[in-house]
């Protein structure tokens, strides 16, 4: 039944940027139904900023596909959450508008980009959130906070709305506390658009089913080695152990091309950026520019007052990875490496139906704790392949370490989005969400 | 010294809507910013979705100029900032376009059929247009209605020799493109070309943005001295951009920025690679002028010059299919001489003349009906009268009107008398020998049957009337 959703949360973890305090909603699957979407995904009459002061008075004049369908299926869209600017970081503390604070213990990050969208779930303001996941953006965030996340395969989830970071790599996700419900949102927005021309035809209509009697699941020994903590490797080896309680098999596997994995995915990531924030130049968003300069100065001084330090570093990396005589190097040697690991795990996949290995090497990182970018960028290790190849991939709650979450981490084949899901199914109904 | 051309042709091709997005690309006229959306504003999350027609017409040029079209092609952007390109970005193509490797037959300097090599085509996006406000304001508007209106960018090899060259390379593309119906060649600014020049051992210079016919000869012509002169004061030419000034006529260097783009070409990713060389065996080409030029000769009987002449424009050719039936001949003179002369002095396009009145009227010149005088102040009123939106009147009611029908024997005798003994001097002036006394008295005759007499068979009867003294 239509209706209206009244939405006023307590805030605490300023997991929001904007909220709506009425919300008005129509029928359908998820009628009445909050849903929170980062803030990187347009909204009409609701401002999205990306996090970004550039971006901070942004109204869009049209819908993202997954929010007209959101709207379509009756879905409140409750607010817009916080993230990491342009959904450049690990941690939602590059943000323009605050950090995020982990609602599992505040004085932790909630991990990154899609902090926000994971707080707000994970304190309940909402059961389930749009996500966006470039290079673990999803999962890095589900996993630090305790709750699911996927990545749909590449070519899944309509992109036509959101606000492009790195084009050939991210996909709009579910987030939620149960996998059911991950599931549920997933089979809303996974609609072909033939507005994205990346996209495939390949609706998602699935129940997740619990039996997993058979599944062979790949478990790569790059994924449990140096840089992952042991006590979280411990966990997920736990967690993987009952999902073959529940009748699957483990085969060894390996994706060798995960030791060039995090240098091609930030070529590639930051060489896309500097491309598609060009456009914020003060022309038609931000203050407009002061005219009596010449227009490269006054761009300049806009772009450098108005974007964080995180995102000019990294449009200054991909401005330079593709410049001449450097893209030969940069650019072109990045996207060799990742047909390498886009290989792996084709062929990884032959041997297994699924992969299994952490989300993130480590827990959550107390707020302010990672100071150098490198670091930061270190710990996007085991969320980046994904990405790279281009396949789904979950992140499941699967214990605690230091009483902090960590995650389980599923993917699969290209367009099976519906077989992790079913294992991380089985394994949330097994262990008792 | 030879003079060493190359061009590079930005075509705007003729789909109803643009290229990545189904924003009308019919603008002319509107207000500026009313043909847009998200995908051609560069709005935050916007994406590109390819127009299969742009794709079509740039195969359909591709098969015309027998170019080789690869497996596969694929879009690349082009980075650079500039307040008229709203993604700071153009989506074009760089290494892998649609099509490589075609020629175009054009005349050179000395009347000899020579080919000019195509060396590649690539579709890309129009930027929206800068305004600047007249008056020394603080500000420049833009106008995105022009964003995303599809180009085609052709690239020749250095071929040409001249000046004039490039233009009859120019002339005959355009006839081309126009028979393929890929270009409406009215429409402002459809076709604009940077132009390379260089002289044999010098440097080379790229003049651009140059947005007429015209303007390609003016500006190179303008760079052949320029060079030249340089030369022969024993400086050298620098390498370097310029840009042509239209009004001026002449060149001047574009120093600074504008030279040291990067523009950081890589994939673009919202779009998958172009796999459509399946297609082109699929593409029907229309006659191409060449084709149609010899079929005219032979199947008309024209001369190669009114042949050509007439297959030059896709319509004149049509038009003069249309009317070819009353006389051939005959026809092909009068469209391609009078008609096309009065024309191009009335700045009208041949659309706006209807073929059966045409028809008609040289169904009143083929039975002598009329004089060919009578019949271009026939065509001149019916040509005003469309050239103010006026219907357009019978040949035959004109001549009624007008009284222009061809006069007969009786009428003639009767005028000449009247000349003759009214010009007492002239009629002296030729017994005593002097031939243009005829001429004149003939004009007098002319003047006074308001052209309705053939001036050869006048010229018989007033000179008879004189022998005989028949006044």
């Amino acid at each position: 039944m239509a209706g209206t959703l009244d939405f006023s949360p307590d805030d605490r973890y300023n997991a929001f940027i904007t909220t709506c305090l009425e919300v008005p909603f129509g029928d359908g699957a998820l009628a009445g139904t909050a849903v929170a979407v980062k803030d990187n995904i347009s909204t009409t009459g609701i401002r999205t900023t990306c996090g970004s002061r550039i971006l901070e008075d942004y109204v869009p004049p049209y819908d993202a596909h997954v929010v007209e369908l959101l709207r379509e299926k009756g879905a409140a869209i409750v607010g817009k959450t916080n993230m990491d600017e342009f959904g450049m970081g690990t941690t939602t503390e590059t943000s323009a508008f605050g950090p995020v604070r982990n609602p599992v213990d505040p004085t932790r990050v909630p991990g990154g980009s899609s902090g926000g969208s994971a707080a707000a779930v994970a304190a309940g303001f909402v059961p389930m959130a749009l996500g966006t996941d470039t290079g673990g953006s999803i999962r890095c965030p589900a996993a630090f906070c305790g709750i699911v996340g996927l990545k749909p395969t590449y070519g899944r989830v309509s992109r036509y709305g959101l606000v492009a970071y790195a084009n050939s790599l991210e996909q709009i996700g579910p987030m939620a506390r149960t996998v059911e419900d991950a599931s549920r949102l997933m089979s809303v927005i996974a609609r072909y658009d033939p507005r994205d021309s990346t996209m495939l035809d390949r609706p998602y209509d699935h129940r997740p089913s619990a039996d997993i009697a058979g599944l062979r699941i790949g478990i790569p020994e790059e994924y449990f080695g140096e840089g992952v903590d042991p006590r979280v490797a411990e966990t997920v080896r736990d967690a993987i152990g009952i999902l073959e309680g529940l009748g699957a098999d483990t085969v060894p596997v390996s994706i060798p091309g995960m030791r060039h994995a995090l240098a091609a995915y930030y070529v590639i990531c930051t060489s896309e950026a500097s491309s598609n924030l060009a456009r914020f130049d003060g022309v038609r968003y931000g203050p407009a520019v002061d005219t009596r300069k010449t227009w490269h100065e006054a761009y300049q001084e806009l772009r450098h007052e108005r974007f964080g330090a995180e995102v000019r570093r990294r449009i200054m990396l991909g401005t330079f990875a593709l410049s001449a005589g450097y893209a030969g190097r940069y650019y072109a040697k990045a996207q060799v490496a990742r047909r390498n690991i886009r290989q792996d795990f084709e062929r990884a996949l032959r041997d297994a139906d699924i992969i299994a290995g952490p989300t993130m090497p480590t827990v959550a990182f107390r707020l302010g704790e990672k100071t150098d970018p490198l670091s930061m960028y270190l710990s996007d290790i085991l969320t980046v392949p994904a990405n790279l190849a281009g396949i789904p991939a979950i992140s499941v709650p699967c214990g605690r370490v230091d009483g902090l979450p960590v995650g389980l981490q599923l993917m699969g084949r290209q367009f099976e989005d519906e077989r992790v899901v079913d294992a991380a199914f089985a394994y949330e109904q097994e262990v008792g969400a | 010294m030879k003079t060493i051309v190359g061009l590079e042709i930005h075509v705007q091709l003729a789909t109803a809507t643009k290229l990545f997005c189904g924003c009308s690309t019919d603008y002319r006229d509107d207000e500026p910013n009313t043909h847009c959306c998200p995908v051609c504003l560069g709005l935050p999350g916007a994406l590109p979705r390819l127009n299969r027609k742009a794709v079509e017409y740039g195969l359909r040029v591709a098969k015309a100029l027998e170019m080789e079209v690869p497996e596969e092609s694929e879009f690349a952007r082009k980075n650079y900032f500039y307040p008229d390109l709203p993604k700071a970005y153009q989506i074009t193509q760089y290494d892998k376009p649609l099509a490589i490797a075609g020629t175009v037959e054009i005349e050179d300097d000395e009347g000899h059929e020579k080919n000019v090599r195509i060396t590649r085509v690539h579709l890309e996006e129009d930027p929206g247009r800068l305004v600047h406000v007249a008056g020394g304001s603080k500000y420049s508007l833009v106008d995105y209605n022009r964003s995303g209106i599809p180009l085609l960018e052709i690239v020749t090899e250095p071929d040409m020799r001249s000046p004039q060259e490039a233009r009859r390379f120019l002339n005959k593309l355009r006839t081309i493109l126009e028979y393929l119906g890929v270009f409406d060649g009215d429409r402002e600014g459809s076709l604009r070309v940077d132009a390379n020049i260089s002289l044999e051992g010098s440097e080379r210079v790229e003049v651009k943005n140059i947005s007429s016919y015209k303007g390609v000869e003016k500006a190179l012509t303008f760079e052949v001295t320029r060079q030249k002169n340089l030369l022969r004061r024993g400086q050298t030419v620098t390498r370097e951009t310029r840009h042509f000034m239209e009004g001026r006529g002449i060149t001047t260097s574009a120093r600074g920025k504008e030279e040291e783009h990067d523009y950081r070409y890589f994939p673009e990713p919202d779009l998958r690679p172009l796999r459509v060389a399946g297609w082109v065996a699929e593409i029907d080409l229309p006659e191409l002028p060449v084709a149609r030029k010899n079929r005219f000769m032979v199947q008309y009987g024209i001369s190669l010059n009114h042949a050509r002449t007439l297959t030059g424009d896709p319509k004149l050719a049509d038009f003069y299919e249309e009317v070819a039936h009353v006389d051939p001949v005959l026809a092909a003179t009068w469209v391609a001489d009078t008609l096309l002369g009065e024309l191009n002095y009335r700045d009208m396009s041949i659309a706006a003349v209807p073929a059966d009145r045409i028809a008609e009227l040289l169904a009143l010149l083929g039975s002598e009906t009329i004089t060919d005088k009578a019949g271009v102040q026939v065509l001149r009123e019916m040509l005003d009268a469309c050239a103010r939106g006026r219907p357009c009147e019978r040949p035959a009611a004109i001549v009624e009107r007008e009284g222009l029908a061809r006069a007969t024997g009786g009428e003639f005798t009767q005028v000449v008398q009247t000349v003759i003994a009214a010009n007492p001097q002239a009629v002296e002036d030729y017994r005593t020998g002097k031939k243009g006394a005829l001429n004149f008295l003939v004009g007098q005759v002319m003047k006074e049957t308001r052209g309705r007499a053939d001036p050869r068979e006048l010229g018989r009867i007033v000179s008879e009337c004189l022998e005989t003294g028949g006044v």
